[in-house]
């Protein structure tokens, strides 16, 4: 548009108010979409897992065990396609802070249940399955302590004590980014040797033939343990992740809580920022009305510069969370994979600049536009 | 024929709680083609008398005719665009656009109309001609002297060959020199151009210049 | 020669939108920071103020929490019998051998379960572990299905009030009462008598053994005592340091989050404060011309515009406490995750997170001011006047 070099004038009439106040509106976006992306990804860590796999854990708490002779009868119930079992490990590697999920498991059935999600080659599958004492690992954990194949690393045990060695002889990845790629597993047999009584499933998995199917087969397996001295809670996986998330408390309340207050403390820079440069400007609003340009005009104007800088702002702050959490693979230690921006939170950054631009615009347009020639051109500052 | 017409124009406005007025029952007209000076002492209501006939303020009572259109009768939007049609403005402290370039602030009221940019560069072009500041298009007006400047106003108030050129004060801020410049300038934009000018002063010799003076004393027209 | 503060004040005062909206952008700041803080420092007391210097927590060697841990009966009594340890009030070993599990509970609001840490505790437990206090109802009897239910977890379980039967472990349990502990990680958790929660539980294992010494010096005495031991295959760890270390996880987090999003909008509010006293000195040219005329040193210019950045953002801080402050004593929770469980906690404000909000807001006004007040300082004064 023609009005266009008038704007970019006034825009770059004080360079560093116009930078100092796009990039506070940048920043300010980016806190926003990366609070945002925790209850997004926390959401979405919820909504993983197969529509086709139930957990059978014990209805007593998780950290109980289930008996191992609930296998075969598990396989039994009609619906169930498959069935493995697996126990949290708890190891740890070197230092308490480099923590990662370690499981024992049934693991031949376990790589079969779970080969939908997990990419594991098949001369290295073969390997693992072949040695006792091998591991299968996932890459972000391979990465992260630069590992190699058939590497040995020693885990030190806290639920089963002492120290265990395991011969990386698999990497895998997830085919969903919201698929944990910070686990190992190994073969539960290791923990048998040396403690026979204590190996016992944590929980078992089971696929379903079909989905639908997920209800009865729930109801059939916790009614035919319902009596015994190991009652079990059946529950679809996705029900499974999803009440694991909401063990971190009232997280989207306070996200949302701090979100809001650092939109609103940006809104008052913004606001600012367009204040002071309208009042230096109430002369020229003077000699433009002067000249012939309509109040609504220079309305429009004024807004534009507001949605300039509330645009440009955007632009930077929401590409730049975009751009930095995927692709570096950040996880907040594991806690929150497959960590990104989704468009969803684009959308309302964006709506969020929207805002602002009017917010911080209105005023000062509404003020040009009122303001009368006469008493613009006799205003000294 | 009366390009300009005033007639029983009142206007008065509140100061506090006092009531001031400027004028009271003002006949005055000003034909085309004709380059009026207004003097008279601060307060005489000089300036106010401009902006009136520019559309800028309303008048109490009575009527402002510019070439048959009754500008105290139009509402504030229509006055915008008349303004931008027919009133080429002249202050005493040019006013221009600091972040502007000369060409840009004379471009300006050419923004207002349909012109493609090539037709606006030409008009741009025929200003600065006349003005004589084709070599100082590109220059910021910090980057002008007074003289500079004003001449740069005044091109703006002409590119779009308006109705009427209003000036207050032009050569206030200015040297003998350049004020002799400017003056020499309105006299070739009367004189070749027909332009029809009024210009408020208090400087007898920029009076001169002109060819009717006028006196203005509390609203009153004196001899 | 220093030019009054007034002078700043005034000239504050002179634009009183600008001034507001700089305040509040640093009131809003200071305001998130004291919450984070008070939020990391409220979970940090909990458990803090769980553990005793005096005593000490045996655990199965190796296992990181008490989750993970396990103590036979034998050894248990051999362990309760060192000398070292405190006698109680009646004559008995202040030694407290506890069974402790997280179970599967259902949650008062929202529906879905929560699982929340129940202690298996014997009769010396009261006395071990100070500031238990019953606040409703009375203590379990022994031989009973019969629980107490700590302050801070009680509201958030579903048939949790006293004379309510709660259901875990497949088994009904009679709310005898509730009980408080200082504020301590014990309120977050259902206790009962060790020997009825053994069965249901875990079997028959103890998974830790607290001790009240006699002195606290004692403790590395015992550490060597017990952990030497062969038979026994335990660790001593110091009550204190032991759930301090608990919180690890989640407080680096906390202060991670504290520190990343107050930053950041400090950033902002930083901006904000460069902007807003870049268009004072500005405006003010022939103020600053004037002051430098009647002989004001350029330093002292330089000073007066930085207080007044920095009374500005002083402003802002105390407002942003103001704003903060009743956050405190709120109540939240989250999972603690070494032992996987629930812990209900508060917000806790203190004067010192109040002092440093304050100070943060002072750093943020000087950095602001800094620039626009040197340039206020070296204006060339013949200019400022034309």
């Amino acid at each position: 548009m023609k009005f266009l070099p008038l704007v970019w004038a006034n825009l770059t009439r004080h360079k560093r108010r116009t930078v100092l106040t796009t990039l506070s509106v940048a920043l300010a976006l980016f806190l926003f979409a990366s609070l945002r992306s925790v209850v997004t990804t926390l959401r979405a860590g919820a909504d993983v897992g197969s529509e086709s796999r139930m957990i059978v854990q014990s209805a007593k708490a998780i950290v109980f065990f289930l008996p191992r002779s609930y296998k075969e009868r598990l396989a039994a119930v009609p619906g169930v396609a498959a069935v493995t079992w697996a126990d949290w490990f708890g190891g740890v590697y070197q230092d308490p802070k480099n923590f990662f999920a370690s499981f024992a498991a049934d693991a031949e059935s376990y790589l079969e249940l779970y080969k939908t999600d997990l990419e594991l080659p098949a001369d290295q599958k073969a390997t693992f399955l072949r040695e006792r004492t091998a591991c299968v690992v996932g890459k972000r954990l391979m990465d992260k302590f630069g590992w190699r194949l058939g590497q040995d690393i020693t885990l030190k045990g806290t639920i089963f004590q002492g120290d265990w060695t395991f011969t990386i002889r698999g990497v895998y990845r997830a085919v969903d980014p919201s698929f944990s790629e910070d686990a190992l597993v190994f073969h539960y047999e290791v923990i048998y040797e040396r403690y026979p009584q204590w190996v016992n499933p944590g929980w078992y998995v089971l696929r379903l033939k079909e989905p639908s199917l997920a209800p009865r087969v729930a109801a059939a397996v916790d009614s035919m343990f319902k009596n015994s001295a190991d009652p079990t809670k059946t529950g679809t996986e996705r029900a499974f992740n999803a009440n694991f998330m909401t063990m971190w408390g009232n997280v989207s309340f306070l996200m949302n809580s701090i979100g809001m207050a650092v939109v609103f403390a940006i809104l008052l820079v913004a606001a600012n920022s367009m204040m002071l440069s309208a009042r230096e400007r109430t002369n020229e609003v003077g000699v433009l009305k002067t000249v012939g340009f309509t109040d609504r005009l220079l309305f429009g104007l004024v807004m534009v510069e507001a949605s300039t800088i509330a645009l440009g702002g955007a632009v930077l702050g929401l590409g730049a969370a975009k751009a930095l959490y995927r692709p570096t693979g950040f996880s907040a230690m594991g806690f929150l994979p497959g960590f990104d921006v989704t468009n969803g939170t684009l959308a309302m950054g964006l709506g969020l600049a929207v805002l602002l631009a009017l917010a911080s615009g209105l005023v000062p347009a509404a003020g040009a536009a009122r303001l009368s020639a006469v008493q613009a051109l006799r205003h000294v500052e | 024929m009366a390009l300009v017409a005033l007639h029983n124009l009142s206007k008065s406005f509140q100061r506090d709680s006092q009531r001031i007025t400027v004028f009271d029952g003002l006949d005055l007209e000003f034909a085309e083609g004709s380059f009026t000076a207004l003097m008279g002492p601060s307060g005489s209501g000089k300036s106010t008398l401009l902006n009136l006939v520019a559309g800028l303020d309303r008048p109490t009572s009575g009527t402002v005719t510019v070439a048959g259109a009754e500008v105290s009768a139009m509402g504030p939007g229509s006055l915008a665009q008349w303004r931008s049609r027919h009133v080429g403005f002249v202050f005493q402290s040019y006013n221009l656009l600091p972040v502007l370039t000369a060409y840009q602030n004379i471009e300006l009221p050419l923004l207002l109309t349909r012109l493609s940019k090539a037709e606006r560069h030409d008009h741009v072009m025929a200003a600065l001609g006349v003005v004589g500041l084709t070599d100082r298009a590109e220059h910021f007006p910090r980057q002008l002297s007074g003289g500079q400047e004003q001449r740069a106003a005044i091109a703006r108030a002409v590119v779009s060959d308006p109705t009427i050129i209003l000036l207050d004060e032009p050569t206030g801020q200015l040297d003998a020199k350049s004020a002799a410049e400017i003056l020499a300038l309105l006299q070739r934009l009367n004189g070749e151009f027909h332009k029809t000018i009024i210009m408020v002063t208090h400087d007898p010799h920029a009076a001169q210049a002109a060819g009717t003076v006028l006196h203005l004393d509390k609203g009153v027209l004196t001899a | 020669m220093k030019i009054p503060l007034v002078y700043n004040v005034r000239s504050l005062l002179r634009r009183p939108v600008s001034s507001a909206m700089t305040a509040l952008g640093v009131a809003l700041v200071v305001g998130v920071f004291i919450a984070m803080l008070a939020l990391a420092n409220g979970f940090k007391m909990a458990l803090v103020r769980t553990g005793s210097p005096d005593n000490v927590l045996v655990l199965r060697k190796g296992a990181d929490s008490e989750l993970s841990s396990g103590i036979g009966r034998a050894n248990a009594a051999i362990i309760a019998a060192l000398p070292e340890i405190a006698a109680g009030s009646n004559g008995q070993p202040l030694a407290s051998p506890e069974v402790f599990v997280p179970m599967s509970l259902d949650a008062a609001t929202g529906g879905g379960d929560r699982l929340v840490v129940t202690r298996g505790v014997s009769a010396q437990a009261f006395e071990v572990r100070q500031n238990v206090r019953l606040i409703a109802g009375r203590r379990f009897a022994p031989g009973r299905d019969e629980v107490i239910i700590g302050s801070a977890i009680a509201p958030r379980l579903a048939h949790s009030a006293v004379g309510d039967t709660i259901h875990f472990g497949g088994r009904g349990w009679l709310v005898a009462g509730h009980f408080s502990s200082g504020g301590s990680a014990f309120e977050s958790e259902i206790w009962g008598e060790n020997e009825q929660l053994m069965p249901v539980l875990r079997g028959e294992f103890y998974q830790v053994i607290a001790l009240r010494l006699r002195s606290a010096a004692l403790f590395d005495e015992v550490k060597r005592t017990l952990e030497d031991d062969r038979r026994l295959q335990v660790d001593a760890h110091r009550e204190s340091d032991f759930y301090a270390a608990q919180s690890t996880v989640l407080r680096v987090i906390l202060n991670f989050l504290a520190v990343f999003i107050t930053g950041i909008m400090a950033i902002g509010a930083v901006f904000g404060a460069v902007n807003t006293m870049y268009a004072a000195v500005a405006s003010r040219t022939g103020e600053i011309a004037v002051l430098l005329t009647l002989g004001f040193r350029p330093r002292s210019v330089l000073a007066s515009f930085l207080a007044e950045a920095a009374f500005l953002a002083l402003v802002g801080g105390l407002l942003g406490c103001l704003v903060a402050l009743p956050i405190n004593g709120v109540v939240t929770s989250t999972t603690n995750w070494s032992s996987f469980s629930m812990i209900a906690f508060q917000f806790l404000v203190t004067p010192r997170i109040l002092l440093e909000g304050v100070l943060f807001s002072l750093v943020m006004g000087v950095l602001g001011g800094f620039f626009p007040a040197r340039r206020a300082s070296h204006l060339p004064v013949i200019q400022a006047i034309r």
